[in-house]
């Protein structure tokens, strides 16, 4: 293993504030699993308060930048710093099922009154009457939004999301869309959204990155105002861009 | 509609001095102690219909009674269920010379239990703490725990006569080890298959060590803890039973080989009841406590 070993636990206490520099800063990052490399040398930084999207065909190591970066990972080599709290939704919710639910929600919150502040954040996503519920009698969607609940009540400088909404159906998954655009406006985290759904990446990111090869193979802004169609017209060039980089094949269309 | 503890309840497969010691479905799930001992549960769906599991008890009390009065069994075998019943009275409200009272058997019996069980379920699940929280602690204890379990329990009574007399401690340290073991193995068991997904959300929520314990690693060793349990239970009880008539001069099994001295079958009797009785209720306590502690799993039954 490198000297330079990655790990976000010595650098949380760098800047707490987010201050200037990016949210997320990454050099260099690699990762092999069994020899073979999944991450080949990842550079990327995220700006405080940008929505990025990553898109990669499965096995391109999303999720394990995702992983290195939450501090999940400690065999990646390379630089890794974000400096404000980190914050992680995963593709389960993984609530404890043995905790109710304003219990998760508040579950290891450094706060004078940590029920208090879970209830807001309870109240946010829209599950205030769900505060007593045992997790396991929680709809998908319910169980995705407390995740998101229990992930914002720490203010994070960096929201990590792991394909949150992979699991729902279509109807939930955009209630879900509109619900992440609104908390992410409100609170103004850095995000970085793991996903393989292009029309997801277009129609919430700022910039919308592809992985292949463990490398970031493309990296281009939406420049469309929010809300947005996913039928804009401005969209589909980049669109078409991504699916071709994606592996793709758009001809004919 | 059924509760759900009926369908997770199997057949009962036959009791030890009338306890009926529980293990659900789930005790398929992890190491279970003593297969002998790991009888199911017999008695669920008391809250609904329970009282029409009394009837086959009491239609068998009743035969025994008219078998008896008919003369088919000699009293001095099988003393009929009024005579036990006369029996119970007086050894409750006189003090014999031969067996003292039964209050005062029970309270000495009860206090072996409750030491022996106190001390064997607290070394159990600090050890499977240890054992299943670190690689380390599993290679140093989990083989010790595995080598106890294959030592016939009540093999050791001569042995333990030898080192520790036969005053209280023997019988101590048997009940402790009777309950040890079944608890060790299925909480132990019960921390390694805590979802590690589960534990990198402890990590992720920069949960302390003692906050991941308390939050993640024991409410989900919990269930099979539980079972483990009244496994510790069962076996407890027998181990008391067993110690008790080794050597003993005061207690149950006192009163009991005192009684097989006399050829008193009804004290016999009356004394093995109290056993039943006595476990009956503990294991009824344990259920309680699964219950409550595991209210969370009724979403997913129901």
């Amino acid at each position: 293993m490198a000297s330079r070993a990655a790990g976000i636990a010595g650098s949380a206490a760098a800047d707490p504030s987010g201050g200037t520099g990016p949210a997320a800063r990454v050099r260099g990052l690699s990762r092999a699993f069994d020899g073979r490399p999944v991450l080949d040398g990842v550079d990327l930084d995220i700006a405080p308060g940008e929505f990025v999207a990553m898109l990669g065909v499965s096995g391109t190591g999303k999720s394990t930048l995702l992983r290195a970066l939450a501090g999940l990972d400690r065999e990646v080599t390379g630089e890794l710093s974000a400096p404000g709290p980190v914050a992680v939704a995963f593709q389960e919710p993984r609530l404890l099922p043995w905790r109710r639910v304003l219990a998760n929600v508040s579950l290891g919150l450094r706060a004078d009154d940590p029920a208090d502040v879970a209830r807001l954040a309870l109240a946010e996503v829209g599950l205030t009457d769900r505060a007593r519920a045992w997790p396991l009698t929680l709809s998908g969607g319910e169980a995705q939004r407390a995740a998101l609940a229990r992930a914002l009540v720490r203010e994070p400088g960096l929201l990590l999301l792991d394909e949150p909404f992979s699991a729902l159906d279509a109807l939930t998954r955009m209630a879900m869309h509109r619900l992440v655009l609104r908390l992410w406006e409100h609170h103004r985290p850095a995000v970085l959204l793991v996903t393989h759904d292009v029309d997801e990446a277009l129609v919430l990111a700022d910039r919308v990155l592809v992985l292949a090869s463990g490398r970031i193979v493309f990296s281009g802004p939406v420049d469309v105002p929010r809300p947005r169609d996913r039928d804009h017209p401005g969209l589909t060039a980049l669109r078409n861009r991504l699916l071709t980089e994606l592996g793709v094949n758009t001809e004919g269309q | 509609m059924p509760e759900p503890a009926d369908t997770l309840t199997a057949v009962p497969l036959g009791s030890s001095f009338g306890k009926n010691l529980g293990a659900e479905a789930r005790a398929d799930d992890g190491p279970v102690a003593d297969g002998t001992l790991a009888e199911p549960a017999p008695r669920a769906g008391r809250r609904y219909r329970g009282w029409y599991r009394l009837i086959s008890p009491v239609a068998v009390v009743l035969l025994w009674q008219a078998v008896s009065s008919a003369g088919l069994i000699p009293a001095q075998k099988l003393p009929p269920p009024t005579t036990v019943w006369h029996t119970a009275v007086s050894l409750v409200t006189t003090d014999s010379p031969a067996y003292g009272t039964l209050p005062d058997a029970m309270l000495v019996s009860l206090q072996r239990m409750a030491i022996g069980f106190a001390v064997g379920g607290t070394v159990a699940v600090l050890l499977a703490l240890v054992a299943g929280l670190s690689r380390l602690g599993e290679n140093a204890i989990d083989p010790l725990l595995q080598i106890l379990r294959m030592l016939p329990l009540f093999g050791l009574i001569p042995v333990f006569i030898v080192w520790f007399g036969i005053g209280e401690l023997p019988k101590i340290i048997l009940i402790a080890i009777g309950t040890a073991i079944p608890l060790y193995l299925n909480t132990f068991a019960g921390i390694r298959s805590v979802d590690a997904k589960l534990a990198e959300v402890g990590q992720v929520l920069r949960l302390s060590r003692g906050e991941t314990i308390r939050h993640v690693v024991l409410p989900g060793a919990l269930p099979q803890a539980l079972t483990g349990l009244r496994q510790s239970l069962g076996v407890a009880w027998l181990a008391l039973v067993v110690a008790e008539q080794v050597n003993a001069n005061a207690g149950l099994g006192f009163m009991i080989s005192q009684a097989a001295q006399f050829l008193r079958n009804d004290v016999i009797l009356v004394a093995l009841a109290v056993y039943a009785i006595l476990g009956l209720i503990t294991d009824g306590l344990v259920r309680l406590l699964e219950r409550r502690a595991l209210a969370w799993r009724r979403g997913l039954l129901g």
